[in-house]
């Protein structure tokens, strides 16, 4: 593909310290969630590494929402699917193995070798074909296409009876990655955080790349990249295909912990849940997305615990953020970066 | 499929349809003339039921409750757009996305501690509680067929409205050209009130209707709000006559679809319609803005 934009200058590499004081707040957090089953061992309570597994996978997602979301402009509300799409591939293909049963004449894998690569490519494949249809047309109507294919893939699953319907599909027999046991708490706790770190810079790699300054560009004003003879929407269309192929990567990761998929992971309510996990982290970093996450993770583990009617301050604090809060929780953290009109 | 099935299954159709074009009606307009994404539409078909079932349970009359209902969902659409909506008017798509999913876990959880989370009863009115026969051999619920001549009823004096009167013109020169009609005099501020308020009724109505035969629940709205959009999509926003055939259309083709395909395709069969139809008219149907 010819390129008429000059590659960038290389920006100035900018030293250590200057990373480490942009981006404290990550590497802290990474520190500090690296620390959860020594803690919870402490307190002898597996609960929190299960609760922190949930929330490093629902980070993945709200990451990659978070590259087409803050960087390329663009409002999914189908991110859900495509992680169900990455869960369900797992499921099934576990399915059949156990089962010893053939699926379209291939058989079954519980080797996440096989699986994993399997889902990432299915959710991508997915988001290809509706980014396809999505993304010819404009910001609002992209929004509403992409909640009725979430909705689409939803009623998918549930009307699916040989993979239990609405009921949901459990994992049985073992998974393993080529014969590694990783499924074990701890392990596997370690495994997603690891996994979201090389996420982490893949995606902050991405952003400072050619391809990220033209989806930024294109966030910002379409009209003047096209006038620079630069098509946008292969861009957008590649940025979609990346961010579905991580959010199924996650959901293909979080079948494998829960041993467990459903169509409720497919929810609409759920793709919605990670627009205000990246909006509440704040959409100006790659990393931000990471806080938006575990803040959701932790409210809605805890707020039920004190109100059954945990949904109705969530809600409040989400139109009361949307109001005042305009740079998500980074803002609230003091690194003072994300007023830098990044995002439109 | 013999005739006896495809009369009812068409029928139930059309009336998935109206029942749609009720919900997408308010939606369409509001987005058409302010370029607001309501999420939260579905939560006013929602209170719409509710509304009726309690007032069903505080009456005794069906008619009673849904004249006391229907302005009572007007009421509440009046204002959440005064009280929150109002503000975003001029904010990205991404904050209106926001706010009013904010809505709808507000309104969610606030449904479940006034009516509980098991779903109310709504009972049939009595003179509507039989069934017809449409001819031999076929015959087709009472209520059903009310909900059918309702919404058509309602599709026409629309048209009357929004094509042969002066608040028409209005809406429709919102809708087309907002900065245009404010400019000529348009109190488009005012217009887009009265829409809002109106198009709350009219998803209350369909809630209200849609009572006795679904169960008023939490999250009712939902399901119908995701059709909605879809059919406000097809249709084109902004435009009430391109919601109506759409609604029409997806109404027909997912109860059909439903019926003669395996499950799994025909749950999908209207969302693969509306792929084909914007791959083929980005905008829609029937584009109101130029």
């Amino acid at each position: 593909m010819r390129d008429p934009l000059p590659p960038p200058a290389p920006p100035a590499s900018p030293s250590a310290g200057a990373l480490l004081a942009a981006n404290w707040p990550i590497l802290l957090g990474l520190a500090l969630l690296a620390l959860v089953p020594t803690v919870a061992s402490a307190l002898d309570n597996p609960f929190y590494i299960r609760l922190f597994t949930r929330a490093v996978i629902f980070a993945m997602v709200a990451v990659s929402l978070n590259f087409v979301l803050g960087f390329g402009g663009l409002v999914s509300l189908m991110h859900a699917s495509l992680f169900g799409v990455g869960a369900y591939v797992v499921a099934i293909l576990a399915h059949h193995d156990y089962e010893s049963t053939t699926l379209f004449g291939f058989a079954g894998a519980d080797d996440l070798a096989i699986s994993i690569p399997l889902a990432i490519l299915a959710s991508a494949l997915v988001a290809g074909l509706s980014g396809l249809v999505s993304l010819r047309t404009s910001g609002s109507y992209f929004i509403m296409i992409t909640l009725a294919f979430n909705q689409m893939l939803y009623y998918f699953f549930v009307a699916l009876q040989q993979y239990g319907g609405e009921d949901g599909l459990q994992i049985l027999g073992n998974l393993h990655f080529a014969g590694l046991q990783i499924t074990q708490r701890v392990t596997f706790f370690y495994v997603t955080l690891g996994v979201l770190a090389v996420l982490l810079l893949l995606f902050a790699r991405l952003v400072q790349s050619r391809f990220g300054v033209i989806l930024r560009a294109t966030a910002q004003n379409e009209r003047r990249v096209v006038a620079l003879g630069v098509p946008p929407l292969r861009y957008k269309l590649a940025a979609f295909v990346i961010s579905g192929a991580v959010a199924g990567l996650a959901g293909a990761l979080w079948a494998t912990g829960q041993g467990f998929v459903s169509p409720s992971d497919l929810s609409w309510v759920r793709s919605g849940d990670y627009v205000v996990m990246a909006v509440l982290g704040g959409m100006a970093r790659v990393w931000g997305p990471v806080f938006g996450a575990l803040l959701f993770v932790l409210l809605e583990a805890f707020l039920p615990s004190w109100t059954d009617f945990w949904q109705l301050p969530f809600g409040l604090v989400v139109i009361l953020i949307v109001v005042f809060l305009r740079g998500g929780l980074v803002d609230l953290l003091g690194s003072g970066t994300s007023g830098k009109g990044e995002r439109t | 499929m013999d005739p006896g099935l495809f009369v009812e299954q068409s029928l139930n159709g059309v009336q998935l349809g109206v029942q749609l074009f009720l919900m997408s009606a308010g939606l369409t307009l509001v987005f058409g003339i302010m370029n607001l994404i309501n999420l939260a539409h579905g939560s006013l078909y929602m209170a719409g039921a509710f509304f009726a079932a309690a007032f069903i349970k505080l009456t005794g009359s069906f008619m009673l409750a849904l004249a006391l209902a229907i302005p009572a969902t007007a009421i509440l659409g009046a204002l959440m757009e005064l009280v929150v909506l109002r503000r975003f008017y001029g904010r990205s798509h991404l904050d209106q996305v926001l706010v009013t999913f904010g809505l709808i876990l507000v309104f969610n959880d606030l449904v479940r501690l006034v009516w509980g989370v098991v779903p109310v009863a709504m009972p049939t009115p009595e003179f509507l509680s039989g069934s017809v026969t449409i001819f031999e051999g076929v015959r087709y619920p009472a209520f059903r067929l009310a909900i059918l001549a309702v919404g058509l009823l309602v599709a026409l004096g629309l048209y009357v409205v929004v094509v042969h009167t002066r608040t028409g013109m209005w809406i429709r020169a919102g809708a087309s050209n907002r900065a245009m009609a404010s400019a000529l005099g348009v109190d488009v501020q005012l217009v887009f009130g009265l829409v809002f308020a109106a198009g709350a009724a009219l998803a209350g109505l369909a809630g209200m209707m849609a009572g006795p035969i679904t169960a008023v629940q939490v999250g009712m709205g939902e399901p119908i709000l995701i059709l909605a959009l879809v059919v406000t999509v097809i249709g084109g926003i902004g435009s009430i006559r391109g919601a109506f055939i759409a609604a029409l259309m997806i109404g027909v083709v997912d109860t059909f679809g439903r019926v003669l395909l395996p499950p799994a395709l025909g749950s999908m069969v209207i969302f693969m319609l509306m792929a084909v139809i914007l791959a083929w008219r980005p905008k829609g149907l029937f584009p109101v803005h130029a």
